[in-house]
């Protein structure tokens, strides 16, 4: 019984090692960002325009904004349909074979690899409907592959409206439309709001896609235009990383990440406040 | 008044409907779009040159090669290193946060593993390059560490979210009555979970690594960055390798629409993603099926 327990005991340390070596792994690489990549920044290197000459002299403006934009678009594109599309499955849809396959849908295109969306998007959206490389290509692309993570988060957030708010509703003579605007929608909006957000936050460090559909190391001004082609902080950096001859590529490289590191932890932690002053609010 | 009521409430129910069909046409697009595009090359080469052919050179200029085989092996290589360092660690942390640790412990591991998956991938092939890489060519004495082993590494921290969370919830699933039944026999803690709870989660467990595994196969900007690009068969983990999603990323902005390259490069895609494809779809009907099972 003793060698039992000491085996336990021994077992569990290194359960209790692995779980904490993710705490260990995230702080590292939020650390080693910040320390390695606060360097270069300030003001200029946030609100200049990108130098092609002199890397040291400009800043990274163009790819804030482009991010910026590029989520926007992808907002605009993927929300309501993901909203609607949840909504279609948690209020309306009975358990047919129709209803199987658009969740069996949703679910492996959660798994589809963000390249092929890449290809997908440069074949369909850049090339067959001759959007080009673009913002517009880009934001179309990127909401393919947010929108079942949108869907799968607003559909947790209708899930969380108790059962008798519905039925509360029918009982006064309501109809589905009706419950479901009065009802159910306004209690679930934050949810799927913020749930939207980690969707889209996750969206703008995505590389791999808008390496195809637009995305570019250097252009003058800022994009004017939805067809314009677009600077993104992710595409800046792994440009910087890998192709830039300057000797100061590495430590732009390293601010660029800093940057959106801090864009997209920033979202996450609102999203996480937010949540957290709702659950309180909440009284069922 | 009723018949306007009615015709309103079954026009908004049909708006529904149909916005909810929108990501089985994408699905059903991206299918099409890589099968016809990627279908084409096969005009000009054979199957076997390209699955079975060793060598990858487009733009040889006497006489291309069209084998994707090194590109596979490269896939594979990194994908089997990736799960061989991730399936330790994310089981040992699924039983820890599962059935180990306390509430709170809990409500602090859970949403940082959460936040290892929103890292942006870019920015962890960053720091493959600038500190993972020179790390490992000094500790092995290599020329550079841009190769199969530290991408290896890097994905395995990648799909450390997926494997933990997935085994964790499968666990979770699993009934009271199978602790108690197992801890009122004498049990330890330890006994319990590797005789009963273990046995009883494995093929749910087997899905998680298997997700996992759809994950590594796909990851893209990791490899890019960090496997070292090159298109020589490797011989070792310690050999640079280019993977299927990396030769796309990198090709594909250069070759010419219609030509016999980007058809090629769609049929690597097409490949891709049947393999993730079956792969999910998989998995994801165990884990269906187990999560249902234990709920009466």
């Amino acid at each position: 019984m003793v060698t039992e327990n000491k085996k336990q005991a021994i077992y569990f340390l290194f359960f209790k090692s692995a779980a904490f070596l993710s705490v260990l792994i995230l702080l590292f690489v939020l650390l080693y960002i910040f320390e390695e990549g606060v360097g270069a920044i300030n003001i200029n290197f946030l609100t200049n325009m990108w130098s092609h000459r002199d890397i040291t002299q400009g800043g990274i403006l163009q790819a804030i904004v482009g991010t910026l934009f590029l989520a926007a678009g992808v907002s605009i594109i993927s929300i309501p349909v993901g909203v609607c599309t949840a909504i279609h499955l948690n209020e309306y849809a009975k358990d047919n074979q129709f209803n199987r396959i658009i969740k069996l849908a949703i679910r492996n295109l959660a798994g589809v690899p963000s390249v092929i969306y890449g290809i997908f998007g440069l074949a369909f959206f850049a090339i067959f409907l001759k959007l080009g490389g673009s913002l517009i290509s880009a934001s179309l692309t990127l909401g393919c592959m947010t929108l079942p993570w949108i869907i799968t988060a607003s559909e947790e957030a209708l899930k969380a409206v108790p059962f008798s708010f519905r039925e509360g509703s029918y009982a006064l003579g309501a109809t589905k439309w009706q419950t479901i605007k009065r009802n159910v929608l306004p209690h679930s909006f934050s949810g799927m709001l913020t749930g939207s957000i980690l969707g889209i936050s996750r969206a703008m460090g995505e590389t791999a896609p808008i390496i195809m559909v637009g995305a570019t190391f250097f252009i003058s001004g800022l994009p004017s235009s939805p067809f314009d082609k677009f600077m993104a902080l992710p595409y800046h950096l792994f440009i910087l990383a890998t192709q830039h001859s300057s000797p100061y590529a590495r430590q732009y490289a390293l601010s660029t990440a800093l940057v959106l590191v801090v864009l997209i932890f920033a979202l996450n932690f609102g999203v996480f406040l937010w949540r957290y002053k709702l659950r309180k609010k909440k009284k069922w | 008044m009723r018949n306007h009521r009615d015709i309103k409430e079954r026009i908004i129910k049909l708006f529904f409907s149909a916005t909810s069909v929108t990501a089985l046409v994408i699905l059903v697009g991206i299918f099409l779009f890589l099968f016809i595009t990627g279908i084409q090359a096969f005009g000009q080469i054979t199957p076997a040159e390209f699955f079975l052919g060793s060598e990858w050179n487009p733009n040889a200029y006497e006489e291309p090669k069209w084998g994707i085989l090194s590109l596979i092996i490269g896939t594979l290589m990194i994908t089997i290193g990736a799960l061989i360092m991730a399936i330790p660690v994310g089981l040992a942390s699924a039983i820890y946060i599962a059935e180990i640790a306390d509430s709170k412990t809990k409500e602090i591991l859970k949403p940082v593993i959460e936040m290892i998956a929103g890292i942006p991938s870019v920015v962890l092939g960053l720091i493959g390059i600038v500190f993972l890489s020179p790390l490992i060519a000094n500790f092995f004495g290599l020329n550079h560490g841009l190769n199969a082993f530290t991408s290896s590494a890097i994905v395995g921290i990648m799909v450390l979210p997926t494997i933990i969370s997935i085994s964790e919830d499968v666990l979770t699933s699993l009934p009271n009555e199978f602790r108690e039944a197992s801890l009122a026999l004498g049990a330890t803690k330890w006994q319990m979970i590797r005789m009963t709870l273990f046995p009883a989660a494995l093929s749910g467990i087997a899905a998680a690594v298997m997700l996992g595994l759809g994950r590594a196969v796909g990851e893209t900007m990791v490899v890019l960055m960090v496997a070292g690009n090159a298109l020589a068969m490797p011989l070792s983990f310690f050999d640079p390798v280019r993977p299927m999603t990396a030769n796309i990323a990198i090709e594909i902005k250069e070759v010419v629409k219609g030509s016999l390259h980007y058809e090629t490069l769609f049929a690597i895609g097409f490949v891709l993603f049947i393999m993730t494809f079956i792969v999910n779809f998989i998995s994801d009907i165990v884990i269906e099926k187990e999560m249902r099972k234990y709920k009466w």
